[in-house]
């Protein structure tokens, strides 16, 4: 790598980092708050993440779908897109991979090692269309009304959380339960890769992703086209891009990563559908995961994995020391905060050389 | 049957209520061009420091003062990062909401071991609680403020156009400064409205999603305090009714009614249902130097 590359990589670091250890600084306050020691907290945190192999394996398990919905994030984001939507179409997915899970049955005479292959990946599909359709409405009414993105990814959120718990309680529930009925074993993803956690094969699917998506974007016609769309919008209708089928596209495969990383979940851990309470929250962290990843694929997965570990931490957190995991919600949230406001990191440089300058 | 109207007319302002005061202060912020979807978060805010007050004094007033300066203190986060720091105001927006939640579940614990204890609330008067018409003189002024008077014409001078109101000696980041503030503000009481005023305790999550209608109805009702006003009260009785009929044992599926104000937002923004259109300037940072 030469100088000059490296010099812009580290430039690109610098605001996550600092965001990072602010997040940091503000979780030990409110440990402090909490009357606990935090290094005892950070002694389980770090305990929970990489104790051993079953526990670090459990770190990757809430590392996994991350990767994916901050790819989705990032993608979206690289289109000049805020995909907010995340969490609604992860419900979706959910929902009709879940179907796709326990309605198609295998047929016998296909050998169990590829019904085990096809089916999760029939799943899989369902949940990626599913997923795409409803982000694709999002992208439809912008390109072709000038509706803000956000806005309807917002209203789309609510009503398909809505939705899902009619399709579930109406349609899909079991009698007598709140969930969908379990899904076939043929669709199951494999769980086991570390004995005593419940790390399953999406691991391998959400990074082999993350490769794909950097080709996609960095290597292909189309995803140049996403990414000029992305930085001049003006320009690259300019120059004969159309700029609406781009919108509709990049919200389209936003969402089928999205709709991968809750079929993943689904196949993998769940292996049904059940009453969601709410949203899963996988969209918001994965807001956090793309801005510190710096919407490139690379970072996304290190992010992911940071964020993975907070994850866990703050359930060794609590489970040891007693500290509340809500701790870590007000960790990202801090996070976030300075990422997004990176003005701020320019205003404090600017003050400092402008007090250098003074004193020289 | 006549009990039956009454019951939907009491439910559809009680259900009203909260929506509107976040609405109203969605338009403020929007009006002078900065997004503000903190407000689910700033609500969530409000109505856990609208308990404490009350908590802490036993007087609901207290916990509403208490409410509406927490809500101003956390929107004036939104303010700098946005308007001195020229954050992406939807990431901004979504850092906030995630502290709220934090931060309430946090403290909710921290001071009460779990869920809050019953406080005292705000009464009622002529069967109505005090927040309804709290809210609904609230939207007047609002109304008043914003289209009547030469403070509400800067404000939305710099929203729809900032270069044209500096020009003129018009300071876009203060005015914006105020648009932010008073929207914290609003839903801080918004927030008040649910916990000491629907019901009288703080529970976990309990705004859920109603800032994000708030936003709707401010969309839906065109950036207007009436607008938004009759835009939440149709959301009221979508609300409103899902209940009745239930209780009637009518078998409507709850959770369209529940979903009826999103998709009819999204149809406004469309198009098919009138035409929003937000203030030129929203959600665009000023850069004075450009």
């Amino acid at each position: 790598m030469d100088k000059n590359r490296l010099k812009s990589l580290l430039r690109e670091l610098t605001v996550p980092v600092l965001a990072i250890l602010a997040g940091f600084l503000v979780g030990t306050i409110f440990i402090i708050a909490a009357g606990k020691s935090p290094a005892q907290a950070y002694g389980y945190f770090f305990l929970y993440v990489f104790g051993d192999f079953a526990k670090f394996g459990e770190t990757l398990v809430s590392t996994t779908p991350l990767i994916l919905t901050g790819l989705s994030i990032a993608l979206a984001f690289r289109c000049g897109l805020f995909n907010i939507g995340v969490e609604g179409q992860y419900l979706i997915s959910q929902a009709a991979s879940a179907w796709a899970g326990f309605f198609f049955t295998m047929p016998a005479w296909l050998p169990p090692v590829v019904q085990g292959f096809v089916h999760p990946l029939l799943a899989m599909v369902v949940g990626m269309v599913a997923a795409g359709l409803y982000a694709g409405i999002v992208g439809i009414l912008k390109a072709y009304r000038g509706v803000h993105e956000v806005i309807n990814s917002i209203m789309l959120n609510w009503a398909g959380l809505y939705f899902t718990h009619w399709l579930l309680m109406t349609q899909m529930k079991e009698k007598g339960s709140s969930a969908t009925p379990r899904i076939q074993e043929t669709a199951d993803l494999v769980q086991g890769l570390i004995p005593g956690s419940r790390l399953h094969v999406g691991i391998f699917i959400a990074l082999f992703v993350a490769f794909l998506v950097w080709v996609f974007l960095w290597k292909t016609p189309a995803g140049y086209e996403i990414r000029a769309v992305g930085f001049a919008p003006g320009a690259a209708e300019y120059a004969g891009i159309n700029v609406k089928k781009n919108i509709i596209m990049a919200m389209v495969l936003s969402g089928a990563l999205t709709g991968l990383a809750a079929s993943i979940q689904t196949l993998g851990l769940a292996r049904k559908f059940y009453e969601p309470g709410g949203f899963a929250g996988f969209g918001f962290d994965g807001i956090a995961v793309a801005l510190v990843g710096r919407n490139h694929p690379v970072g996304v997965v290190l992010a992911a994995f940071l964020f993975g570990a907070l994850d866990r931490g703050g359930q060794g957190m609590q489970a040891g020391a007693d500290v509340p995991k809500t701790v870590m919600w007000v960790v990202q949230g801090v996070v976030i905060f300075f990422v997004a406001a990176e003005g701020l990191w320019k205003f404090l440089k600017n003050r400092r050389s402008k007090k250098e300058a003074k004193t020289a | 049957m006549i009990t039956i109207i009454a019951t939907v007319l009491a439910s559809t302002l009680r259900a009203a209520t909260p929506l509107l005061l976040v609405a109203l202060g969605g338009t403020f912020s929007e009006r002078s061009g900065v997004v503000n979807i903190a407000l689910e978060g700033i609500m969530l805010v409000g109505a856990w420091f609208a308990v404490y007050g009350s908590f802490l004094t036993g007087s609901p007033l207290i916990g509403l003062l208490m409410a509406a300066m927490a809500g101003a203190l956390i929107a004036s986060l939104h303010a700098v990062a946005s308007v001195k720091f020229h954050a992406d105001q939807t990431v901004s927006g979504t850092a906030i909401n995630l502290l709220a939640s934090g931060f309430t579940e946090f403290f909710m614990v921290k001071v009460w071991g779990g869920q809050s204890p019953s406080v005292k609330a705000f009464g009622s008067f002529l069967g109505l609680n005090w927040f309804i018409y709290i809210a609904f003189a609230l939207t007047i002024v609002s109304w008043y403020v914003l289209f009547y008077t030469p403070w509400g014409l800067r404000l939305r001078a710099v929203g729809e156009h900032p270069r044209a109101a500096e020009t003129v000696g018009v300071s876009v980041s203060k005015m914006r400064y105020w648009g932010v503030l008073l929207s914290g503000l609003l839903a801080g009481i918004g927030g008040a409205s649910l916990s000491i005023g629907l019901v009288s305790g703080f529970s976990s999550g309990m705004t859920a999603g109603r800032g994000f209608i708030g936003i709707a109805a401010m969309i839906f009702g065109k950036w207007n305090p009436l607008g938004a006003m009759a835009a939440c009260l149709l959301f009221g009785l979508a609300n409103a009714l899902g209940t009745v009929l239930q209780i009637q044992g009518i078998n409507v599926p709850y959770e369209f009614l529940v979903m009826a104000p999103y998709v009819v937002t999204m149809l406004a923004l469309a198009g098919v249902v009138g035409r929003s259109t937000a203030p030129a300037a929203s959600g665009v940072p000023y850069d004075k130097s450009h």
